[in-house]
């Protein structure tokens, strides 16, 4: 393992990227991931890789298809309005199964919202926020440590399976200070060759990344192995986290900074002698669905927390069907649930 | 007398660059002409296993197939970044967009002219038939006044559309670009001064040189609702008004 550094939530994804071997950076300026992308801008010339502050989200997310296409590793990052713009790319990037990174350093919405911590694009993150049926891998850290790690992993699962994995993060995490320990870095040299890649036809026939197909039956036939390679992730990769669980009357489903807001809610909770649980998808696609279900048949209330309107909470409906109650406690706006809101909340559901 | 095969001399092929893969472009137009000028040049320069091109959306969505290169298809008026991404990752690819009026200079309007402001050592073909020749002939930025087009039904009024954008001279405002041109295929004469001009276009970037831009008068013969002799003729004595050829930069 590496030194121990202390860093913004921002800065860790920038320097997890950087050790993960991630050769060509593509971004545009927007609040709240500015230390993202300068963290990059200090780092990348330096090592001799890839910084380009782009014209537009809409030209950095090509740029990151340019270069994944040519075989390197390569992120971008920005925050709800610009990971707007982004969808043009992301669903050319599912389409031509490219592998790359995409954070979201989400602020209040809709529209241009506000600069203040949001999870109000979950749905964008984990339905398809572009055209097409496709999906991401959606990451959802909910402290510094874990962003570095989950950006790393990111990295591995984008090329492991040819997509673009997302980093759903929020301003919270962005601005947060912690001490981290990040691994040591990779070298981007040391990575498998990408067969696929168009690194120039030599000696071999051309390599073509594209997302068209005109022919009906083509395309079936590419949707098909779309859905297939979407199965294989649900059934390989769910991650998730449980927090006193296993005697709990009432569980609290969170993901992200609200996540780590909850275990302190569970903490005070019992504290005052009520069995609260956490919950906590860490894969927010693909969602942790059998094991929310399991929980389901042995609790009364699974109470969903997010910072949003209700999102993940259609998931978690979903999931848990009506095998238990499924309240739902939200703020919008970009106003974060204080652990003591949270708790009130849960007395309400408590006997 | 009747030619002995033997003794025949082979004039004229289809460049080694190129695949078998039959163009899928309507008689008459340049873009199947242009596709075996960069063929060609590909050939004589000896880079087609070292090449990416870019397919844009457009008549030429296809592009990635009409080459014995790797390429890459893109979103409508992305392929400047793309084509960015790819030489970033992999300076040692040489890079060419090949891109309509459409995708260059409307839809891409931004990606266009950062990359070349970039320098991004890279070369881009563009090519203007002054109409949306895929979608069913709409107005182009580049559509002259009074052209009739199907969104332009009673001619382009530049009261209402503006009048026909001159992106290469915009282009050429800027301090960073190498080399910038404008050609056009109705002639031969004009068909041998484009292949030069695409040929120096490469060969600057093979130099790491930086940015080039060759601009290609083309026609449509289809949407025109022209013959192709009367296309030939009309961006001859009409088209080059609006479009006058030449270099507009050239630092190489
Ligand atoms: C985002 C998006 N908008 C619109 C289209 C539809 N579209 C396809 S080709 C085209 C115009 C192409 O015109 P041009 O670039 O001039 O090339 P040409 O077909 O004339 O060669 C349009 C509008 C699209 N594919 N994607």
């Amino acid at each position: 393992m590496g030194e121990r550094l202390l860093l913004r939530g921002n800065e860790v994804i920038a320097e997890a990227a950087i050790r993960a071997g991630c050769q060509c950076y593509f971004a545009y300026p927007i609040t709240p991931q500015a230390e993202l992308l300068e963290h990059m801008a200090n780092n990348m010339p330096r090592l001799g890789r890839t910084f380009i502050q782009a014209e537009s989200e809409l030209a950095a997310i090509s740029m990151v298809y340019g270069a994944a296409g040519a075989g390197v590793r390569t992120m971008t990052s920005s925050s709800s309005p610009g990971i707007s713009l982004k969808q043009e790319g992301i669903s050319y990037l599912a389409g031509a199964n490219l592998p790359c990174v995409i954070v979201n350093v989400v602020r209040g919405g809709p529209g241009l919202g506000n600069i203040a911590p949001s999870q109000c694009d979950y749905f964008q993150a984990t339905k398809g926020g572009g055209h097409g049926d496709y999906r991401l891998i959606v990451l959802g850290p909910s402290t510094v440590p874990e962003a570095g790690e989950l950006t790393m992993l990111a990295f591995e699962l984008a090329d492991q399976y040819r997509i673009p994995v997302m980093i759903l993060a929020d301003g919270l995490l962005g601005q947060m200070m912690e001490p981290v320990e990040l691994p040591d870095p990779i070298d981007p040299a040391s990575l498998p060759a990408k067969e696929w890649a168009t690194t120039g036809a030599k000696g071999r026939a051309p390599n073509i990344i594209l997302s068209f197909e005109m022919d009906p039956e083509g395309l079936k036939q590419i949707n098909d192995d779309l859905q297939a390679k979407y199965r294989t992730i649900t059934k390989n990769e769910v991650r998730y986290e449980q927090t006193d669980t296993d005697d709990a009357d009432i569980v609290i489903a969170a993901y992200g900074t609200i996540g780590r807001i909850c275990k302190s809610v569970v903490r005070m909770a019992r504290a005052e002698g009520i069995k609260v649980g956490l919950f906590r998808p860490i894969t927010l696609w693909p969602f942790p669905t059998e094991p929310l279900k399991a929980l389901s048949e042995r609790v009364d209330t699974i109470l969903s927390v997010e910072m949003s309107a209700g999102q993940m909470w259609e998931d978690v409906r979903l999931a848990v069907a009506e095998r238990a109650k499924t309240p739902f406690y939200g703020e919008t706006g970009g106003i974060v649930p204080t652990p003591r809101s949270i708790l009130n909340e849960v007395k309400k559901h408590v006997r | 007398m009747s030619a002995n095969p033997k003794n025949m001399v082979k004039v004229f092929e289809r460049p080694a660059s190129l695949t078998d893969a039959k163009f899928t472009y309507c008689p008459g137009c340049h873009h199947g002409l242009l596709t075996r000028i960069i063929g060609n040049v590909l050939d004589e320069l000896d880079i087609a296993d070292r090449t990416v091109g870019i397919a844009p959306v457009g008549c030429s969505v296809f592009a990635y197939l009409w080459y014995k290169a790797d390429s890459q298809q893109v979103p409508h008026g992305r392929a400047c970044a793309v084509a960015t991404g790819i030489k970033r990752a992999r300076p040692e690819l040489i890079v060419f967009s090949y891109q309509g009026d459409g995708d260059f200079a409307s839809i891409g309007t931004a990606e266009s002219i950062h990359a070349a402001n970039r320098g991004e050592n890279i070369t881009v073909i563009f090519v203007n038939n002054q109409i949306y020749g895929m979608t069913g002939g709409e107005m182009a930025p580049t559509t002259l006044v009074d052209q009739k087009t199907t969104t332009t039904p009673l001619g382009r009024d530049p009261k209402v559309a503006g009048y026909p954008i001159r992106f290469s001279e915009m282009i050429a405002t800027l301090d960073t670009p190498i080399y910038v041109t404008r050609q056009a295929l109705f002639d031969t004469k004009h068909i041998m001064d484009t292949t030069k001009a695409i040929k120096k276009a490469f060969q600057n970037q093979v130099d790491g040189k930086g940015y080039s831009l060759v601009e290609v008068l083309s026609t449509c013969p289809t949407n025109w609702r022209m013959s192709p002799v009367q296309s030939n003729k009309h961006v001859g004595e009409t088209v080059t008004k609006v479009f006058p050829l030449g270099d507009l930069v050239d630092r190489g």
